[in-house]
């Protein structure tokens, strides 16, 4: 039986599988409606993420699965003070799969090791989102045909990103990849990503702080969000949110076929005059999201469709 | 000077660092054995200037001394056996420390899980990190903190 916990639990060869299932998931979704009948996935959401919880049910509900679980600590086992381990032990003998989010870093691990049934981290704490990174990885080999020979630039908070921190680490494993890290200097790429992951695997990267400066040679743009409570001082916040807002102007000096990706909810950071341009991504990357879970669970459940 | 008598069975760690030799009493969990134990603190040492030295008399596969390497690998373990040195271990950074240590990270699940074994994994031998198996978060070995 297998868990995900990171998104470097999969090898290349496996991620190259799941994400070409994914791929005859979309292409072919009658082939899979049924699939998951009779199984239930569990989602156990120690906090509320209405956009992942959703994502992993609707994935089983296309599968021909059903759900059941709680959104909210307040409304599970865990008010009254039970731990994972005993969670996991009384949800294993009510489904087949678990997708656990909780706000304590490496809460799915201890779910895991007792579990009779698969667990998917779906986000614990500040530590890993795997999900989220086969999200991204799908989108860009789906839209882009493959994970090498890419530039990447990542915008935005790079220091509390772990997003980026995921993607980074797995696109690293693929030739030809080259990042353009832009930021403000306050939430630059933390230096254990810079030395101990980019540095240390021979990884081409430059640092910027102004978005525009890089547009132009950017394959894809992965865009996070800024907060204003990250900044030390209010003056810095106001002279530098705007080179962190996408807007149509800085999207003209990009390549034509260029992808802007996002892992939502955006809030102002890409101006909505963008969504129309067809190199917006985002919400095509919501949909990719409910194809590589539909893969993942049927994978972990070692379901095959013919 | 102060003489303790030789032992029959069991190790004589030698070259601990002045004032350690407590905290390697508890780790190696030597409170828990029934055997007898000499904890000489503050020795003389040409090398170090002074040292602690622990002589312990149990039967030899009795101790487990991974943690050793984790404290500092430079202690030197001696395995007596009939009254004679009859090996000097070398000691290695351990890949796996259990409840030894403890994640210091509050956003950790180990703050708050019922009884659950403190880990943490080698992941850097060279630079001799640790990271708790659950979080990640790193922890330096105690030489190098």
């Amino acid at each position: 039986m297998r868990h995900l916990m990171s998104p470097l639990d999969f090898s290349v060869e496996e991620l190259d599988a799941l994400l070409d299932l994914a791929n005859d998931i979309e292409a072919h979704p009658q082939k899979y409606a049924h699939a998951c009948a009779g199984k239930k996935l569990a989602t156990c959401f120690y906090e509320p993420s209405t956009r992942t919880r959703l994502s992993f049910e609707a994935a089983m509900l296309n599968l021909g699965g059903s759900v059941l679980g709680f959104s909210s600590a307040d409304s599970s086992s865990a008010a009254k003070g039970e731990s994972v381990s005993d969670t996991i032990r009384v949800i294993s003998c009510y489904a087949d799969i678990c997708a656990m989010r909780h706000p304590k870093e490496g809460a799915p691990l201890v779910a895991s090791q007792k579990s009779l049934i698969p667990v998917i981290n779906a986000g614990d704490g500040g530590h890993q989102h795997p999900t989220q990174t086969l999200t991204d990885l799908l989108t860009i080999r789906s839209l882009r045909g493959e994970l090498g020979n890419l530039t990447i630039g990542l915008c935005g908070d790079l220091k509390f990103g772990r997003t980026v921190h995921s993607l980074i680490n797995a696109l690293i494993r693929y030739p030809g990849i080259r990042f353009v890290l832009i930021s403000p200097e306050e939430l630059r790429i933390p230096s254990y990503i810079r030395e101990d992951v980019l540095t240390a695997n021979g990884i081409p990267f430059t640092e910027m702080e102004r978005l525009e400066d890089a547009m132009a040679d950017l394959d894809i743009l992965y865009m996070t969000r800024v907060q204003r409570e990250r900044f030390f001082n209010e003056e810095d916040y106001v002279r530098l949110k705007d080179f962190y807002i996408l807007t149509k102007s800085k999207m003209a000096l990009a390549k034509k076929d260029m992808l802007v990706l996002h892992p939502l909810p955006r809030v102002n950071e890409i101006s909505v005059e963008v969504d129309d341009d067809p190199r917006a991504a985002y919400f095509r990357q919501a949909q990719y999201g409910v194809y590589v879970r539909m893969a993942l669970i049927l994978t972990l459940l070692e379901i095959t469709v013919d | 000077m102060l003489n303790i008598s030789g032992i029959h069975e069991g190790f004589v760690l030698d070259h601990i660092q002045a004032g350690m030799s407590l905290r390697i009493y508890h780790d190696l969990k030597l409170d828990e054995l029934d055997c007898t134990v000499a904890i000489i603190k503050n020795a003389r040492s040409e090398k170090m200037g002074k040292k602690d030295i622990l002589k312990v008399e149990c039967p030899i596969e009795a101790l487990d001394l991974d943690i050793l390497g984790f404290i500092d690998h430079n202690i030197t373990v001696n395995v007596i056996k009939d009254d004679m040195i009859v090996e000097k271990k070398e000691l290695h950074l351990p890949r796996q420390i259990k409840n030894v240590i403890v994640c210091k990270n509050p956003r950790c699940i180990t703050s708050i899980e019922q009884e659950l074994d403190q880990i943490f994994l080698l992941t850097d031998e060279k630079r001799e990190i640790y990271r708790c198996k659950y979080c990640e978060e790193k922890f330096r070995s105690p030489k190098r903190k």
